[in-house]
């Protein structure tokens, strides 16, 4: 930031006002006509509120000024390159946004009959009918809302099939390297979990599941490539290890945009997958939602996937609810249709060829990454990468800088960090994903900003430990905010 | 289309920086077994006017509110959007960004989460609310394993009101089929649509765990949850509302002045499209001494190094990433970006705004309901108080049905599907959308 005067320094550094700070009782950015019949004539006084203390009072241009100068303290993808590990944060195409607001999918309602929802079905259907052949599976629901719920659905499907076959088994096993929510969702399903440590190379062997596995374990809860950026090259035989002995495998398909005309999970001997339509197929991320995590399953989990399903008879889409075995429902209506609208489009758009060049592309910019700064940082493990690429702050740790400076500091050069601190097994992580949509130019101008901050953290250490010093805000004092939270607004607090 | 920038002169040098002749050798350490077979076999791509023609003929296929007359609610709402709305969250510094573990960075997500959480705090008339979960009913499912882990092992029954949306008692169940020890029970409505507050109130002990119910419940029924509020007490369980119509809370008394330990519900009608159901956001709000059971991310205010308001993600070892197993919930998404829809929503209609907005749909759900019942012949399904949806019976619902499909009218949804007890109601939801032309057609419709 420029010098300025001291009166302006003071108005650009103040950080914007709460919504509720703004305004003047009264106002409103909404008009429409007073109501013909008074409430209080229709609904007993007992049950009606007084106003809504607090509420905003603002007129429609103060709130877009407020919103918009909010956007502006945000990083995005349209903004900076953002190589946010295990989150695939490539470009998202403005044609799936059109379309998605197409009044034929925004304006229709989920409980008008399937007379009135006939394209919206096909294109589910036919969604379906993509996912499957991309993932080698041959069984799809698109309920699930995120990554997380279509774990939880994922194992659900595994409790109530083995239920069925009498077999009901308490134990998941969980390999060191795997996102949390993996473990999360095991006990939220009712599970206890088993965790596994990969190996010098950074996957799992076939003989550590194989002496993990006993009579108690249901299944085994797999990333490929996994969160090392690594090809878990033994997963067939780890799958024979775990059918073996009754257990089934689930793949978490968080990084299968490495993995398209690659390898198809159907074909690793798994049994559930479950897939994050945010990441590989490029509906955006929102800030934090929302996405999709449909669930795809072999022909032996079928009958137990949750409802509705979709059904083609003859050439009419219908919504069947009677499926005995079905695990039941698992949200709303017919899971985030708006989301897969999006991935639909996306995955007509780039074709079967298309999807095969981006896992292409994705690797080659991986690997371009991690070849260019491996003298610079440690590399994690010394094993060719999929579609990210994992450092670790052993050089700079001795230097006094950790993963954490060097992740503010990339801050100051414009970029977005890496993911830090994960996976755990790696200690100070540094988890690049590039993902495949960034020219050669981005690379090379974010390799050029690492590569100066390693020579920063030896020449200049304290530039790098106390930054960012560009951002809107400095280093955020967290342990505070979890000490006393504040979580709202109060007028007395914040006059 | 694709999106894949290199030409071939980057992809040569990428290759010989990397020491690679050929892209195909990236692959190498695949097992040949699985890259043999990997192929994807889908046509070739489209191009973006393909694409955007293809889509139009799939949207063209379905009945969209603007051409019919929609009188469908249960839960989820046609209701007026502000252009300015859209116009925010459109802006790619909201839409593409990520969840905001770069608080420097992500101040913009940070701050509208932090208004959010106030504003549903300010609608619900609650102490804390997080920064939103997946939709209304896995947020009831989340509020009913919340309430097992603040409450003894010795209370595990859960008294759920039939009233509540029949999906969500759904949801509830198969996230609780998976914990052997919660026991769930029906609570029946009477015969003004509202649970039966008697049966409710005898049936809690010392075993209860909490009471979840609808408010306004499935039938529209605004509830009057004074003596199920006293009889939670009295036992010791926990009382969970769950929301699908929150516009009515502009105007009935929340749930935090019932004295509710826990509210929950549906997030689409404060400025998101209904798009088939989804995506919205689950709204999740609750008193401030249960905060660190709480699913989901929360927002929290602090400091920066020169003293600077700002806000970061909090609380954070309640969640997966930190605790895994331990963790309270497995969810990790907000919706943020249906979240932030509703903030702008809210923050524009504002304090009179959003009153006024429920007032006009009290108004003309109303005066449609008065005039099916004077002037149609049908009848009112139950007697009780309600906002904007409300039940109606009829021995002819095929015919009724019928007639009004052929004037393009879907005149609500027809309860059959869940209560066979209803078989012959239809659940009809009348907002500020429906113009009073429309409202007469459908009178004609019904009258035959």
């Amino acid at each position: 930031m420029s010098e300025a005067s001291p009166g302006d320094r003071k108005v650009r550094t103040a950080a914007p006002r709460l919504i509720f700070e703004s305004g003047s009782p009264g106002r409103s950015g909404f008009c429409w006509p007073s109501a013909e019949v008074p409430a209080h004539d229709a609904i007993p006084k007992a049950l009606l509120r007084d106003e809504i203390a607090g509420f905003p009072e603002l007129g429609e241009l103060e709130v877009l000024r407020h919103f918009t100068r909010l956007s502006q303290r945000n990083f995005a993808i349209e903004c900076q390159f953002y190589p946010l590990g295990s989150c695939t944060m490539k470009y998202n195409p403005k044609i799936n946004e059109l379309v998605a607001r197409f009044p034929g999918f925004a304006e229709i309602h989920p409980l008008a009959s399937a007379d009135l929802l006939q394209g919206a079905l096909e294109l589910l259907y036919e969604l379906e009918r993509l996912l499957v052949e991309v993932s080698g599976m041959e069984h799809v629901s698109l309920q699930p809302s995120a990554g997380a719920q279509g774990e939880l659905t994922g194992l659900m499907l595994i409790r109530a099939y083995l239920t069925e076959q009498g077999d009901p088994r308490k134990k998941i096993i969980v390999p060191d390297t795997a996102h949390g929510t993996n473990p999360a969702s095991s006990t939220l399903c009712g599970y206890d979990v088993i965790q596994i440590a990969s190996n010098a190379q950074g996957v799992i062997d076939a003989a550590a599941v194989d002496k993990a596995m006993d009579s108690d374990v249901a299944a085994l809860m797999v990333t490929n490539p996994n969160t090392l950026g690594l090809f878990e090259k033994n997963i067939e035989a780890i799958s024979e290890a775990v059918h073996a002995k009754g257990g089934l495998v689930y793949l978490d398909g968080a990084n299968l945009n490495a993995l398209m005309g690659v390898a198809k999970p159907g074909h690793m001997g798994v049994d559930v997958l479950h897939l994050n339509l945010h990441k590989t197929f490029s509906t955006p991320h929102g800030g934090g939602g929302p996405g999709a995590g449909p669930v795809a399953v072999k022909e032996r989990l079928r009958d137990y996937l949750p409802v509705p399903r979709i059904v083609k008879q003859g050439q009419r889409f219908e919504l069947l609810e009677d499926f005995p075995k079905s695990v039941g429902r698992v949200r709303s209506f017919l899971g985030n249709f708006g989301v897969l609208v999006r991935a639909y489009a996306y995955m007509i758009s780039l074709g079967g060829d298309g999807l095969e060049e981006a896992s292409r592309m994705a690797l080659l910019n991986a690997n371009y990454i991690r070849r260019k700064l491996e003298m610079s940082y440690q590399i994690a493990y010394d094993e060719p990468c999929m579609h990210e690429c994992i450092f670790t702050d052993k050089i700079q740790h001795k230097l006094g800088v950790s993963t954490l400076d060097i992740a503010k500091r990339l801050l100051d050069y414009g970029f977005h960090p890496p993911t830090i601190y994960f996976p755990l097994v790696v200690s100070g992580a540094l988890m690049i994903e590039p993902t495949e949509t960034e020219t050669l130019e981005t690379l090379d101008s974010f390799i050029d900003a690492m590569l100066a901050i390693a020579r920063e953290a030896k020449e200049e250490p304290d530039l790098v430990k106390t930054a960012p010093h560009s951002t809107p805000v400095s280093r955020l004092d967290e342990a505070r905010a979890a000490r006393k939270p504040i979580l709202r607004w109060e007028p007395s607090a914040s006059g | 289309m694709r999106y894949t920038p290199h030409t071939p002169a980057d992809q040569e040098r990428m290759l010989r920086a990397i020491g690679l002749e050929s892209i195909d050798e990236l692959y190498r350490h695949i097992p040949a077994s699985l890259r043999q077979r990997a192929r994807i076999e889908l046509p070739e791509g489209l191009t973006e006017l393909a694409v955007r023609r293809r889509m139009a003929e799939l949207a063209a296929k379905n009945a969209t509110a603007s051409d019919w007359s929609f009188f469908l609610g249960g839960g989820i709402y046609h209701h007026f959007i502000p252009s300015a709305v859209d116009a925010v969250i459109s802006r790619s510094e909201f839409s593409t960004s990520y969840t905001p573990y770069q608080p420097e960075v992500s101040q913009g997500t940070l701050q509208a989460l932090f208004e959010f959480q106030t504003l549903i705090c300010q609608l619900s008339g609650m102490e804390v609310s997080n920064a939103g979960v997946y939709d209304g009913a896995s947020a009831a499912a989340e509020a009913v394993m919340m309430s097992r882990r603040i409450q003894p092992a010795s209370r595990r029954r859960v008294l759920m009101s039939r009233a509540l949306h029949p999906q969500y008692r759904a949801v509830i169940s198969t996230y609780l089929k998976n914990l052997d020890d919660v026991q769930v029970e029906e609570v029946p409505f009477d015969a003004s649509g509202a649970t039966d507050a008697e049966q409710l109130t005898r049936r809690l002990n010392d075993q209860s765990m909490c009471v979840i119910i609808g408010y306004p419940n499935f039938f529209g029924v605004i509830e009057d949850l004074a003596p199920i509020q006293a009889g939670c007490s009295r036992a010791g369980a926990q009382l969970i509302t769950v929301t699908t119509e929150p516009l009515a809370l502009a105007l009935v008394k929340p749930p935090g002045a019932w004295g509710a330990d826990i509210a929950v519900g549906e997030g689409q009608s404060l400025g998101v499209p209904m798009s088939l159901g989804g995506p919205a956001y689950g709204f999740f709000a609750c008193q401030k001494k249960f905060v660190r059971n709480i699913p989901g991310r929360l927002v929290g205010e602090t400091v920066d190094a020169e003293g600077r308001r700002g806000f970061v993600l909090t609380l954070a070892t309640r969640e997966q990433h930190i605790r895994r197993e331990k963790a309270t919930s497995n969810i990790c998404t907000s919706q943020t970006l249906c979240v932030l829809a509703s903030t702008v929503f809210m923050s524009l209609l504002g304090k009179s705004g959003l009153r006024r907005l429920a007032e006009v749909n009290v108004a003309r759900a109303h005066e449609a309901y008065g005039r099916l019942i004077q002037q149609t012949g049908i009848q009112a399904g139950f007697a009780g108080p309600f906002f904007n949806e409300f039940v109606l019976r009829s021995d002819d619902m095929d015919g009724l049905l019928g007639r009004c499909a052929s004037g393009r009218i879907v005149p609500g949804v027809a309860l059959r599907q869940w209560y066979p007890e209803l078989k012959d109601c239809l659940l009809v939801c009348v907002t500020e959308m429906n113009e009073r032309e429309e409202i007469e057609r459908l009178v004609r419709s019904i009258a035959g």
